[in-house]
């Protein structure tokens, strides 16, 4: 007893108790997976119902673990190996606090926290479920926490100590120390975990052998907020790659960024599956799939980011052992929920009939071109291991490849963004589409091959993009404008309110972001301007009307590096755009590896970007200098489709309570689509103008 | 059992099986195109001296080793002993200075020793893309007719040399005589 | 296959003085380019000004160095990578272009040097087949499955979910009745 109380004294024990609470958190998650399971199969209310309370204590040993790990960044603590590894005493405060997530190890228990998170909300907001239900989810929910936790304890503890430590640590990779970096993680991250609830979801509903529209409607709000975090995490990622990286790049086909495209493709698979399966009752055994795929291919992230199989930048430092580990959490995840599938599948009914021209149908193609998509992403970026490991040699698969094959199989589907919302349920009628779209078909060929010509030359690929772009954002503004007008006479307030009920605004607003990232792509894409120039103090070099003026070359000093940094003024005609402070960092930890920071005036049409090269000695430095257009309008196409996200996500329809479900789902019963949809559809002729309300 | 399960079963096995494939492999650098191919040629200066002029007829003559390095490179000091030891077993060992400065290359012979029998100064690395260099060290076999037989990317080591350089040289050598 | 001029790098192309002053000389001859288009004797680093006789030179240059692969860094186009070899590729892209070297002659001899993992655009051979056939074939099932999935709903709309009577109005409204 006296020698631990002197050891207490002699070494901090914060470490030993962050490690603690995580193996704590382990048990809890164990518990949690077995309990409820037991209590759904034998009835036992009090057993169902501990899910509740361990899925709470997990999240709160978790954040016990995490803040602990941040207290010791905060506090210097270098007998912590992570700590060491990734800051120093004189990296600032936001990067000791960001650097927790760094690292491997410590963004693995970022991946815990927000997982434990994800737990916990899910025991907030689903109180409306039912006890068998929630039970089976959460048990689901731990088997996952099982499955990580334990494999961050295995092969990648936090908190391994280092005697003695060293006086000072080796600071984080500079790379990491801005500002996007602070988001981008914990957004993705929360992005992944949150396709563990809808994988629970799906799991939870085959073992209860219930895929219906009941189910179909409880996870969808849990994958719409999912996916918006993905999308914004993918975003911001490429918002930080665009200016971080230098070189004005903002989406590289790095196996890294793949690994979150992947999971998004099929998410967003899933969002539009999901509607069909609540909706219709249709496609539930391919939806059930795509989440089981979806929950998969996070894995399969991680597996790829941390185990070294493919090489990237984005990389951590990995390990074969993790990677055995990590093949072994998705072996059992696939294998397991495909026994399951295999045994409960096969009882799952079709759903109600549709025409080959509807709503289903086309939600279908969409699903077909996703899946496509994500398919022909995943083969580019296996197909190396798959080469090598065949002895037929060493290739690389770059971007090239990826947009040779990607965009053609996204035109079709943005064509169908237009379509889809307007073609009902059930049957539609090609004629009707074409009497409500003709003259907005018309307009959108009309902008997309005048817009280009304001930038200065004419692109068939171009005109085809912003044409497309267009179009959503038309056939939403006119679906909007005629949800509206059918409510006039109820009065204004209501019709606004009607038309704009979050799961619907939501929906269009999403779209029209994809359609701003779109219409920067193809801007972009084609008309970007960049050039290498040699500039001295006095010169000015001129790309597409836009005057850089060197006015002088300084050596500044930052928290942690030594920078040459040289001013720019932007002019155009005379007029004073902005003054710009490209730098060459060289971060004390790495002075070896200086930084390219570039500087940039971001505006509403176009961004002009300089990024500093090398001092060519005396007052000389090479530099290259961009005019980039409208890459706001590709952050603010981000931003909006997040926000489409959460707004369908928050719809209020979601989460009512269980008399109103119980009322809906007799409805439901009825099976006879248009039921949810509260708004019927405009007898297209056929058939499915059955409605009621 | 339906195709509903066989297909998603087969399409998980596939990419199991090969990512589990994928983490057994070694990273063993790249290929070389250049294996089974001539000696690329090549014109540069001496290392010792500056007006003598080499060329990749140099090099090529009987079986031969050539090896790539810097004064700056750690790792080529961690396989210098096995030149120096090899360079008395009468197989002539080439080198190219790679991306260096005479001064300290020469410098680095003084101290470590030079087993080199003829050291090309590449000081832009213009010889190095010829042979298709990409990280030093590297070494290179090449058999009597100058046909690149073997290239080993990164330090050698002791196995290296007694499972593969020497038992190639001596099958050469016997080949040719 | 390509040039012997190019494989053996003019005289101009080894300044004298060597690594001496790598950035200084980039300077002075910086200063030259704008005289005379000469290839920079030293590797481009990045953010350095070329000089083009052609637009579709400058074109061939900045599509090709963003289609190789940096072999060091192993994640990085050449375009963007801090690398020295990096640099190196960027000079002899650069002088291929200049002196006249098609897009296809500056692939080729890269991959004969470094093999066709500098492509970042695999080309179309044996062992790329399924990979570039593969996003065909993966439309093809796709669109074979949505066929066979809307033609099977729509037989449960002819016949299973629908009364006789509605099934007869379905009937005369495709006649069009």
């Amino acid at each position: 007893m006296a020698i631990l109380v002197n050891l207490w004294i002699t070494i901090d024990m914060l470490g030993e108790l962050g490690n603690f609470a995580l193996i704590l958190a382990l048990c809890l998650a164990a518990v949690q997976a077995v309990l409820p399971l037991i209590g759904t199969a034998l009835g036992d209310e009090r057993l169902m119902n501990s899910g509740r309370s361990l899925a709470v204590g997990q999240f709160v040993f978790l954040l016990i673990s995490y803040l602990i790990l941040t207290w010791a960044f905060i506090s210097n603590d270098f007998t912590i190996r992570y700590v060491i590894e990734n800051t120093s005493q004189s990296t600032p405060l936001i990067y000791k606090i960001t650097g927790v997530w760094g690292g491997h190890e410590g963004s693995m228990l970022f991946w815990l926290l927000s997982l434990g998170l994800w737990g916990l909300a899910v025991v907030l907001f689903s109180r409306a479920l039912p006890r068998e239900m929630l039970a089976r989810v959460l048990a689901v929910m731990g088997m996952v926490g099982v499955g990580f936790i334990g494999f961050t304890v295995m092969t990648s503890n936090p908190f391994e100590r280092v005697f003695p430590g060293p006086m000072d640590g080796m600071d984080l990779n500079p790379l990491l120390q801005d500002p996007g970096m602070i988001i981008h993680p914990p957004l993705l991250f929360i992005g992944y975990t949150g396709l563990a609830v809808a994988f629970a979801f799906a799991i939870a509903a085959l073992i209860g052998g219930r895929l219906d529209a009941a189910w179909a409607r409880w996870s969808r709000p849990w994958t719409t907020a999912a996916w918006a975090f993905l999308t914004l995490g993918i975003g911001l990622g490429s918002w930080w790659a665009y200016y971080e990286l230098g070189w004005g790049g903002w989406w590289f086909w790095d196996p890294v960024e793949n690994a979150s495209l992947l999971p998004w493709l099929t998410a967003t698979a899933l969002i539009h599956s999901l509607a069909v399966t609540e909706k219709r009752g249709g496609f539930k055994v391919w939806t059930v799939m795509l989440a089981i795929v979806s929950f998969a291919l996070t894995i399969f992230g991680g597996f790829l980011v941390r185990s070294g199989v493919i090489t990237s930048v984005h990389a951590f430092a990995t390990d074969p052992d993790r990677g055995t580990v990590l093949l072994a959490l998705l072996a059992i995840t696939l294998l397991g929920s495909l026994a399951l599938y295999a045994w409960r599948a096969p009882k799952v009914g079709l759903g109600g009939a549709f025409g080959w021209y509807s709503r289903e149908s086309l939600l279908l193609a969409n699903n077909v071109l996703l899946t496509v998509a994500c398919a022909a992403v995943l083969v580019g970026t296996l197909y190396p291991v798959a080469i090598e490991a065949l002895g037929m040699g060493k290739i690389s698969v770059g971007p090239p490849y990826f947009d040779a094959v990607f965009m053609p199989l996204m035109l079709p589907l943005l064509f169908l963004i237009g379509i889809g919302p307007v073609v009902s349920w059930k049957q539609g009628s090609p004629d009707d589409t074409y009497r409500q779209l003709r003259w907005v078909f018309l307009v959108c060929v009309l902008i997309g091959g005048v817009w280009p010509l304001t930038m200065g030359a004419w692109n068939p690929l171009t005109a085809l993009g912003l044409g497309l772009a267009v179009w959503i954002l038309a056939t939403a503004a006119m679906d909007l404008g005629k949800r509206i007008q059918r409510r006039q006479n109820q009065g204004w307030s209501v019709a606004l309110r009607g038309a704009l009920r979050p799961n619907f605004f939501g929906m269009h607003t999403a779209h029209a972001g994809l359609a701003l990232i779109v219409i920067a792509i193809a801007m972009v894409n084609t008309y970007e301007v960049e050039r290498d120039v040699r500039l001295e103090t006095g010169e000015t070099a001129t790309v597409r009307g836009y005057d850089f003026t060197m006015l002088s070359a300084s050596n500044v000093r930052g928290p942690n590096f030594d920078a040459q940094q040289v001013t720019i003024e932007v002019r155009r005609d005379g007029q004073l755009i902005n003054t710009l402070h490209p730098q060459l960092r060289y971060y004390h930890a790495k002075p070896q590896m200086p930084m390219h920071q570039a500087s940039l005036d971001r505006g509403f049409s176009r961004d002009v970007y300089v990024a500093l090269g090398d001092h060519l000695g005396g007052e000389a430095w090479t530099m290259r200098l961009y005019y980039k257009p409208y890459m706001f309008w590709m952050w603010l196409g981000c931003l909006l489709m997040a926000f489409g996200g959460f707004l369908a996500a928050a719809d209020r329809r979601y989460r009512m309570s269980k008399d109103r479900r119980r009322l809906s789902e007799k409805e439901i019963d009825r099976s006879d689509g248009g039921v949810i949809e509260d708004e019927p559809r405009p007898a297209a002729g056929t058939v499915s103008s059955s409605s009621p309300s | 059992m339906s195709k509903r399960i066989v297909i998603p079963l087969a399409l998980a096995l596939g990419v199991l099986g090969l990512l589990y494939v994928g983490l057994q492999m070694e990273d063993g650098g790249l290929p070389s195109p250049l294996v089974g191919k001539p000696a690329p040629p090549f014109e540069l200066e001496s290392l010792h001296d500056p007006e003598e002029r080499l060329t990749e007829a140099d090099f090529i003559g009987q079986v031969a080793i050539v090896n790539v390095w810097a004064s700056w490179c750690d790792s080529c000091r961690l396989e210098h002993q096995h030149w120096r030891a090899l360079a008395q077993r009468g197989t002539p060992i080439y080198s190219f200075n790679y991306r260096d400065r005479r001064e300290q290359a020469l410098r680095y012979l003084e101290v470590f020793g030079d087993p080199f029998e003829k050291i090309a100064f590449d000081p832009q690395a213009d010889a190095g893309l010829e042979w298709g260099v990409y990280a030093t060290p590297e070494t290179y076999v090449l058999d009597a007719e100058g046909i690149i037989r073997y290239k080993h990317i990164g330090p050698v080591d002791a196995r290296v040399i007694q499972e593969k350089i020497l038992p190639l040289i001596e099958e050469l050598e016997a080949g040719q005589s | 296959m390509i040039g012997r001029a190019l494989l053996r790098p003019a005289q101009h192309h080894r300044a004298p003085g060597a690594l001496a002053g790598l950035r200084a000389l980039g300077a002075v001859l910086l200063l030259l380019a704008g005289v005379l288009v000469a290839a920079p004797a030293t590797a481009i680093s990045i953010g350095q000004p070329l000089e083009f006789e052609t637009e579709a030179q400058r074109e061939q240059y900045y599509t090709l160095v963003r289609e190789l692969r940096c072999t060091v860094c192993q994640t990085e186009t050449i375009y963007e990578s801090p690398a020295p070899l990096a640099a190196d590729m960027r000079r002899r892209v650069y002088q291929m272009t200049i002196e006249g070297y098609s897009k296809n002659e500056v692939i080729e001899f890269m991959t004969h040097r470094y093999g066709d993992f500098v492509r970042y655009r695999p080309p179309l051979q044996f062992n790329t087949a399924l990979l570039w056939v593969s996003p065909f074939l993966l439309l093809v099932v796709g669109g074979v499955a949505w066929l066979q999935v809307v033609r099977r709903r729509q037989q449960m709309a002819a016949h299973s979910d629908l009364t006789e009577s509605e099934r007869r109005a379905l009937e005369r409204f495709r006649r069009g009745d």
